[in-house]
């Protein structure tokens, strides 16, 4: 089932959750909604799901508006971000809650809905779990709980906010895994809100990336990364440098080195800022070529696949360079030692 | 060494404190009632008048009970999922008659509905009585009791959230099947204390009931009214025994809130 959302607004006070947000979401896909604390991405969930009302504009599932029905009238499966699971109900019970408060003339049997329960913890890897309360499960455990609750009433969408956030790396990168795959086999239009970059590049068919209750860009994961559309979407997925530069001559020029100015630029002359890439910096000994400029190392950290090096420019600014395990013995890099630094690429992120 | 010491001597202090404040006046309520041997006791106990304030005093109760949990879960509910102007007032106005003496709590009912009360000429006009008549009794015992069972909740419903309530909305439920099978259970424990204490309060009521009910005896003596009277009039043993019913029915009911709580945490 698709969704399409026009024109919403929700305000909580003086604050504004969400401003005149419009999107769309194509029947089957996994979008995930991706922003900072606080940018509206949890309202937008709970506003598609119907539970919370808008203040202004509609929520369409399947072409039909829902803007005024409720929750349960939507074929919507919530997934919320602390599980809200009953925790006076064993697991069995959790996941058929949905099914024994249905209407009795809609209701399945008693053994319809042992059969459809038994199947979903088969679904979810929890089927010898039947008997256990929440409190004797383990945070990945109550995750897929909730889903199987969530899936129990055959949802057309399932909406998840935040659903691996509270749960230790390791596990968060295999339910990861298996949510790609559930979501493969089954089809369900999902949207999932997330704050982790990496969960919502890795996990989503498309991107949907919210700042200050705004949309700011949708695209597939490697659109975004790649093609920023806004200052903020440069900044917040993945780390960045960011330079202000002047262009002169249809050349950009950070400090002294000049760039391939990108495609749309402001006019010659006009002060601009140049987001790059730590790992599209390189650091030298010596004097290569024109297009370098002064700095000094601060910090390094060789914790990891890419060194992590912290310098600050000839004219004061911190400067963040990775570099390669080789590159970094080569250099012998020690706090104060005194580099040349120089791009890689010439073309650089964005301008602004 | 000095902290086992510490340890023990906070132990003494606190049975001490125990034995000399609670069990002592506990056992010795039994024994100035049968003092006079068990004849007596049971002569006392059956005396019609005794009965007659031991029914009116579950009369009171039954009423009381019922109503009072009723509005405690609802305004419970509504301060712990809602807000809405004037919330705090009435999270404040909550606690008003546990800031009050009981004494004035009846004197208002006496005010408002009384003779010379501000709606006394019209209840007369329709001949309705509330002061010095049962009704009464059952407004000045609900205005004490009020807050206990939502000041259990309170707490017990903002420390759970709407998760597990919203989710059973967004699983379809229905307000009732929500109240039912989600809140009910959850606030269960709460519930039980709230209830057993807003019992012994509505059964144990002496100040603004005394105030409201006129002493009309056999008619509107609740049994710790009752106990007063017998008191007043020197006949000690009878009234001890009405006490012995009283603190009976006390640690019933306490009884009864443990094993309520142990089935609730062994649900099998």
């Amino acid at each position: 089932m698709s969704i399409r959302v026009e024109h919403l607004s929700k305000r909580f006070g003086g604050f504004r959750a969400a401003d005149d947000v419009s999107l769309e979401v194509e029947s089957g896909e996994l979008v995930g909604l991706l922003g900072p604390s606080g940018s509206g991405k949890t309202t937008l969930l709970r506003m598609i799901g119907g539970l919370e009302p808008p203040d202004a504009g509609t929520v369409h599932l399947a072409g039909v508006d829902v803007t005024t029905k409720r929750a349960a009238e939507r074929g919507v499966g919530f997934v919320f971000q602390h599980y809200a699971l009953f925790r006076h109900l064993n697991v069995f019970e959790n996941v058929a809650f949905g099914l024994r408060v249905q209407p009795s003339r809609v209701r399945p049997s008693k053994r319809a809905i042992s059969e459809r329960v038994h199947q979903l913890l088969q679904l979810v890897q929890l089927e010898t779990l039947a008997e256990r309360f929440p409190s004797q499960l383990s945070g990945g455990q109550r995750q897929r709980v909730a889903l199987a609750r969530a899936l129990a009433v055959e949802p057309k969408i399932l909406l998840l906010d935040e659903p691996f956030g509270a749960l230790d790396a390791r596990v968060r990168k295999d339910l990861r895994r298996w949510l790609r795959s559930l979501h493969q086999r089954l089809h369900v239009t999902t949207l999932f809100v997330t704050h982790d970059q990496e969960e919502a590049l890795e996990l989503s068919d498309r991107v949907v990336i919210m700042h200050q209750g705004r949309v700011e860009q949708v695209g597939t994961p490697e659109e975004v990364y790649h093609s920023p559309a806004t200052p903020f979407v440069v900044q917040f997925l993945g780390d960045v440098n960011l330079f202000h530069c002047r262009i002169e001559n249809g050349r950009t020029y950070l400090g002294a080195p000049a760039l391939d100015p990108p495609e749309d630029r402001p006019h010659k002359g006009a002060p601009t800022v140049v987001f790059i890439r730590p790992h599209l910096l390189e650091i030298s000994l010596g004097w290569t070529d024109a297009r370098q400029f002064r700095a000094a190392v601060l910090m390094v950290n060789p914790a990891g696949p890419l060194v992590r090096v912290e310098l600050e420019s000839e004219w004061g600014a911190i400067v963040r360079v990775d570099l390669s395990q080789e590159r970094y013995r080569e250099l012998n890099l020690r706090p104060g030692t005194h580099v040349f630094v120089s791009l890689k690429t010439d073309q650089a992120l964005m301008t602004a | 060494m000095r902290a086992r010491l510490f340890r023990g001597a906070l132990i003494t202090v606190a049975l001490g404190f125990l034995a000399l404040f609670l069990v002592m006046p506990l056992v010795a309520v039994f024994v100035q009632a049968l003092e006079m041997g068990t004849g007596v006791y049971w002569a006392a106990v059956t005396e019609s008048e005794a009965l007659r304030a031991v029914g009116l005093t579950l009369i009171v109760a039954a009423f009381v009970v019922p109503l009072n949990t009723a509005f405690g879960i609802a305004a419970a509910w509504a301060i712990a999922r809602f807000t809405f102007p004037g919330r705090q007032l009435l999270i404040t106005l909550i606690d008003l008659p546990f800031a009050v003496s009981p004494v004035i709590s009846g004197l208002v009912f006496v005010l408002l509905f009384g003779a010379q009360g501000l709606f006394g000429d019209w209840l007369a006009e329709h001949d309705i009585r509330i002061i010095f008549a049962l009704p009464g009794m059952v407004l000045a015992t609900m205005f004490v009791s009020v807050p206990f069972v939502a000041r259990e909740l309170i707490p017990v419903m903002e420390e759970q959230g709407a998760g597990a309530e919203e989710a059973a909305v967004a699983l379809g439920a229905s307000g009732w099947q929500m109240f039912r099978r989600v809140t009910l259970p959850s606030i269960s424990w709460g519930l039980v204390h709230g209830v057993v204490l807003l019992t012994a309060r509505a059964v144990g009521e002496f100040g603004a009931v005394s105030v409201v009910s006129g002493h009309i005896r056999g008619q509107t003596t609740t049994a710790p009214l009752h106990v007063e009277i017998l008191y007043n009039e020197y006949q000690f043993a009878g009234a001890f025994a009405v006490a012995s019913i009283l603190t009976l029915f006390a640690l019933v009911s306490l009884a009864a809130k443990r094993a309520i709580e142990w089935r609730l945490a062994h649900p099998q």
